[in-house]
């Protein structure tokens, strides 16, 4: 009988299989051995074979490929992988090396092999006892979709306990199935619903991907899938643009909020004052500087350090100029322009031949960097902080003002200097304070600048319009005008941009200000009362 | 009355005070002019130093000075040394122009090695024409030019920016395209170009994104938001950068935190290489591209001798070298070739000998310039490394001929550069007619 003689011939050829297999070196050694070839497709043919080998190695092997720690001898052929620990074994046997030979080079990868290794990784690190490799792992077989991982996926989520990683395999599953050749039209649906219910871009990007290969309720419901997840993310995009305006207004706020302070009290235009941020960037990056070279364990705090450090100088060099110039030059606004503007480029220039007039690299700290997921929107550290910083340095001047006797002569002399000074307030000294309280505050924001721009010895002249156009358009004087002001321009300026494009969104606010200001000339919170003067 | 007396009283003697001082500097600056000009043959060398473009021309201004150094250990060139004249125009384009005539009326140098930015490069081109001066440049621009005193050792579009778009559409299979450049000449005619390129390989419009921003921009937020929104509409996208100076480094800061890979969607780059990732974190960036016809990281021996020398002389062993590096290397040795060659420094003499002047390149091919004043080079596309460096994951086999008029925009696809035979810089193929500056 035909079927009979059939099973009777596979039997014995697995037989001969299964015991032929030592005496020849198996498939898994031919493919270890194809990446000494350092040639990009034999390494992409390697890496299928080991990931699906089941051999100990292959997730050593694979795991160290993409570290840039595999590496091969050209002349011997032999594969080592370098571990973690320093030590180095061989790939094909697992034996330990006593040194990896000099002429060793790493085996090199491209985008595409990345995404192979990504995708076998993601296969061998399905059952792995820690959470966040397993949500990772769950994350690349999503992106990557092989029909091979489904058995691991499948056991995997009949083990897994923790919630997050339950959906993420699911999702995992749900891709697979979705683009499996064989599977069935109810298990197409379900997998559409699962992606769906993910709601995010790379769902509706894999969605989209549905192709009229599937049956046509399948390509119906991923197609209606793809618009509610659109019409879904478009929302999430606008809280997304008003985030970015946010972060937007936190930076000008903070550039523009010591100028306010000057220009409120003393009707002092400082073009200086952007060189006044350069000069706290700098000390920023001179505090790096020590740290890196002496004290290496304190990066993380260099920031905090830099403050106070920021404020003093910044300071300092603005209670210095107000002493030196501008203490002669009350009165005669047009000669505080020219002088602040002369000292602006005497600023620029010595700081260039002090430190060199290439950008200095100011690093972020490990707190600084990455992002994390709100909803469907990113939020990255960097911005969060800053903002978080504006705000708490908002309040402590708001306080500062209301509270300290400092800040009630400077809101006495603001409002009408003639009789603060009658009533015995000393109004030099007063100016001389408030002119170096605005100068730190200044500096501060070089600190939290130097996060997220160049620093160089340019930096100021790329805050010093905004500043100007914030403390107008907020009313001059007004700490509350500026706040208002700062975010109002902020989130303007990031509405229009993914609209008009970064160069025209700018030149629409300037332009936007510039009409405002024909209606309310003194600003939005105009300082009232008879001795103001207009 | 007395104050008016006394003005004119101080004036008078100020004013002759004035001009006695006056020619006393322009006697001795015109003694010393006169001195130097038997001596030394004078390099002009016109690179930004300060300003947002520092970060890439400063460590040309100093290969300049290197090669000067070489060349005179060498015993200089016709029996005098070089002597290095070097001026900062601070990326201030108008001051570009200046400086340029600067050097050749008042330094009288025989050649100049400059600029960067194609907006600079324009600015001296009407200098260069009046006064009939020599200007090497040795960056990728965007084409579309020809001048009879402008050799062009970087890359034409053709040399850089064609094979990087053939790279990520034939291996990487990207479908969706975003032409992301800075606001002037350079990216908008490069971008031109690849629009019209990808559209004739059958790219939809709407799978294509153009966005520009001002030199030195560093609110990225928005606009990589926009990238990840564009690549993820299910058909894999990449990015054609041409933001030029430091507005590259918040750029990849901000993709970097958002978290793009360089496998979902890879950005490759025509003005980021070893001198601008020198400052940056780059493990998160691995797998994004650059597109040069030179990478610090090819080993040829001609590459490992011009390294250590270079790092010897910068006393860095650290220092890194690039692409516009090697082209000013390509172009100092064949300024010297066609000088020895008319045994003169005379514009005109040395601009006739100079198309067919050979000079080998560091990456063991020989460039040769071309009589449309572009020289052939080989193509590499290469891979951000965790330190800086690149990986070079394709290459040509041949060197590539530089192609002045772009044959993909209709207004130029019919014209040649040809300096030899025709005389001109713009030769309709068509219409055999020069089109002149009046183009």
């Amino acid at each position: 009988m035909p079927v009979l003689a059939c099973l009777r011939a596979f039997a014995l050829s697995i037989v001969l299989i299964v015991f032929a297999g030592p005496c020849f070196a198996g498939p898994f050694e031919d493919a270890v051995a194809k990446f000494a070839n350092d040639d990009f497709s034999d390494t992409e043919d390697a890496i299928g074979v080991v990931a699906a080998s089941g051999n100990p190695l292959a997730y050593p092997i694979i795991s160290a490929l993409q570290d840039e720690r595999l590496m091969v001898d050209a002349e011997t052929k032999k594969v080592y992988i370098k571990q973690l620990d320093g030590k180095a074994i061989d790939a094909a046997t697992g034996a330990a090396v006593d040194s990896i030979p000099d002429s060793a080079s790493t085996v090199s990868l491209n985008n595409r092999l990345r995404r192979t290794v990504d995708a076998a990784l993601g296969g061998l690190t399905l059952l792995s006892p820690d959470l966040a490799t397993r949500l990772a792992a769950a994350q690349s077989v999503f992106k990557s979709h092989e029909e091979a991982v489904l058995p691991t996926v499948e056991s995997a989520l009949a083990k897994e306990t923790n919630r997050s990683a339950k959906t993420a395999l699911g999702e995992a599953r749900a891709a697979i199935l979705l683009f499996k050749s064989d599977a069935s039209e109810v298990d197409r649906l379900e997998a559409v619903a699962t992606i769906k219910a993910r709601g995010d871009q790379e769902a509706m990007g894999m969605l989209s991907d549905v192709g009229s290969d599937q049956p046509p309720a399948v390509a119906k419901a991923a197609a209606s899938a793809v618009a509610s997840i659109q019409s879904t993310l478009a929302i999430w995009s606008t809280v997304q643009n008003a985030w970015y305006g946010l972060s937007l207004g936190s930076v000008l706020l903070l550039a523009a909020i010591g100028l306010a302070i000057t220009f409120g009290v003393m009707g002092v235009i400082n073009m200086a004052h952007g060189e006044m941020v350069m000069l706290g960037a700098y000390t920023t990056f001179a505090v790096q500087e020590v740290i890196r070279t002496r004290y290496g364990g304190l990066f993380d705090y260099s920031l905090l350090i830099a403050v106070p450090l920021a404020f003093l100088v910044s300071g300092a060099v603005g209670v210095l100029i107000e002493r030196s110039i501008i203490r002669f030059l009350y009165g005669r606004p047009l000669e505080t322009l020219l002088a602040t503007w002369g000292l602006s480029l005497v600023l620029q220039q010595a700081v260039r031949t002090m430190f060199g007039p290439t950008n200095r690299e100011v690093g972020n700290p490990s707190w600084m960097s990455g992002a994390f997921e709100l909803g469907h929107m990113t939020i990255t550290y960097n911005r969060l902080w800053i903002l978080c910083f504006t705000l708490a340095v908002f309040v402590l001047l708001l306080a500062m003002l209301r509270f300290t006797a400092l800040g009630l002569e400077m809101r006495a002399v603001t409002q009408n200097r003639r009789m603060a000074a009658s009533m015995g307030i000393a109004t030099s000294r007063v100016d001389a304070l408030t002119f170096g309280l605005g100068s730190g505050i200044a500096g501060i924001a070089g600190v939290a600048l130097s996060q997220i721009d160049n620093v160089s010895p340019n930096l100021g002249q790329s805050y010093i319009i905004d500043s100007f156009m914030v403390v107008v358009f907020g009313g001059v004087g007004n700490l509350w005008g500026t706040l208002v002001g700062a975010f109002t321009l902020g989130i303007a300026n990031k509405f229009l941009e993914p609209v008009a494009g970064a160069v025209l969104g700018k030149i629409a606010i300037l332009v936007l200000i510039i009409l405002f200001i024909q209606k309310r000339p003194r600003g939005l919170f105009a300082l009232k009362g008879r001795a103001v003067e207009a | 009355m007395l104050t008016i007396n006394h003005d004119i009283a101080t004036s008078f003697s100020r004013r002759r005070w004035l001009a006695a001082a006056a020619g006393l500097v322009l006697g001795l600056t015109g003694f010393t002019n006169a001195k130097a000009a038997d001596d030394t043959i004078k390099v002009g060398v016109l690179h930004s130093l300060s300003g947002t473009m520092a970060i890439s021309e400063t460590t040309l201004k100093d290969t300049i000075l290197f090669l000067i150094d070489e060349q005179n250990k060498k015993g200089g060139v016709l029996g005098k040394k070089l002597e290095a004249v070097v001026v900062d125009p601070a990326s201030n384009w108008p001051l570009f122009a200046e400086k340029a005539r600067e050097l050749i009326t008042k330094d009288k140098v025989a050649v100049v090695f400059g600029c960067w930015t194609s907006v600079s490069r324009k600015s001296v081109l009407p200098v260069f024409k009046e006064l009939n001066s020599i200007l090497f440049y040795p960056v990728q621009y965007e084409g579309e030019e020809s001048e009879r005193n402008v050799f062009y050792t970087g890359a034409a579009p053709n040399q850089q920016a064609i094979p990087a778009v053939d790279y990520l559409m034939k291996q990487e299979k990207v479908k969706r395209w975003v032409l992301a450049g800075t606001d002037y000449v350079y990216p908008r005619t490069t971008n031109k170009i690849l629009e019209a390129y990808l559209k004739s390989k059958g790219v939809a419009q709407d799978d294509i994104m153009i966005n520009y921003t001002p030199f030195g921009h560093s609110d990225w937020q928005t606009i990589v938001a926009d990238i990840k929104k564009f690549g993820s509409a299910g058909k894999k996208t990449a990015v054609v950068s041409t933001i030029n100076g430091d507005a590259n480094v918040p750029f990849y800061k901000e993709l970097g935190n958002q978290g793009i890979k360089a496998t979902d969607i890879p950005v490759v780059a025509f003005s980021v290489g070893e001198e601008e990732l020198a400052g940056i974190d780059t493990k998160p960036l691995v797998g994004h591209l650059a597109a040069w016809n030179y990478f610090e990281s090819i080993k040829t021996p001609a590459n490992e001798k011009f390294i250590k020398e270079w790092q010897a002389y910068t006393k860095n062993p650290k220092r890194t070298t690039n692409d516009p590096m090697e082209a000013h290397v390509i172009g100092f040795n064949m300024w010297i070739k066609a000088v020895e060659k008319v045994k003169s420094t005379d514009a005109d003499k040395v601009i006739d000998a100079l198309p067919g002047t050979e000079a080998p390149n560091l990456t063991g091919g020989v460039s040769k310039m071309l009589p449309n004043h572009h020289i052939t080079k080989p193509v590499f596309i290469g891979e951000i490394k965790g330190d800086g460096q690149f990986n070079v994951v394709y290459k040509t086999k041949d060197l590539v001929p530089g192609d002045a008029w772009s044959k993909e925009l209709e207004g130029s696809k019919d014209l040649i550069g040809d300096w030899v035979g025709k005389k001109c810089g713009n030769y309709n193929v068509k219409t055999d007619k020069c089109l002149g500056s009046g183009s």
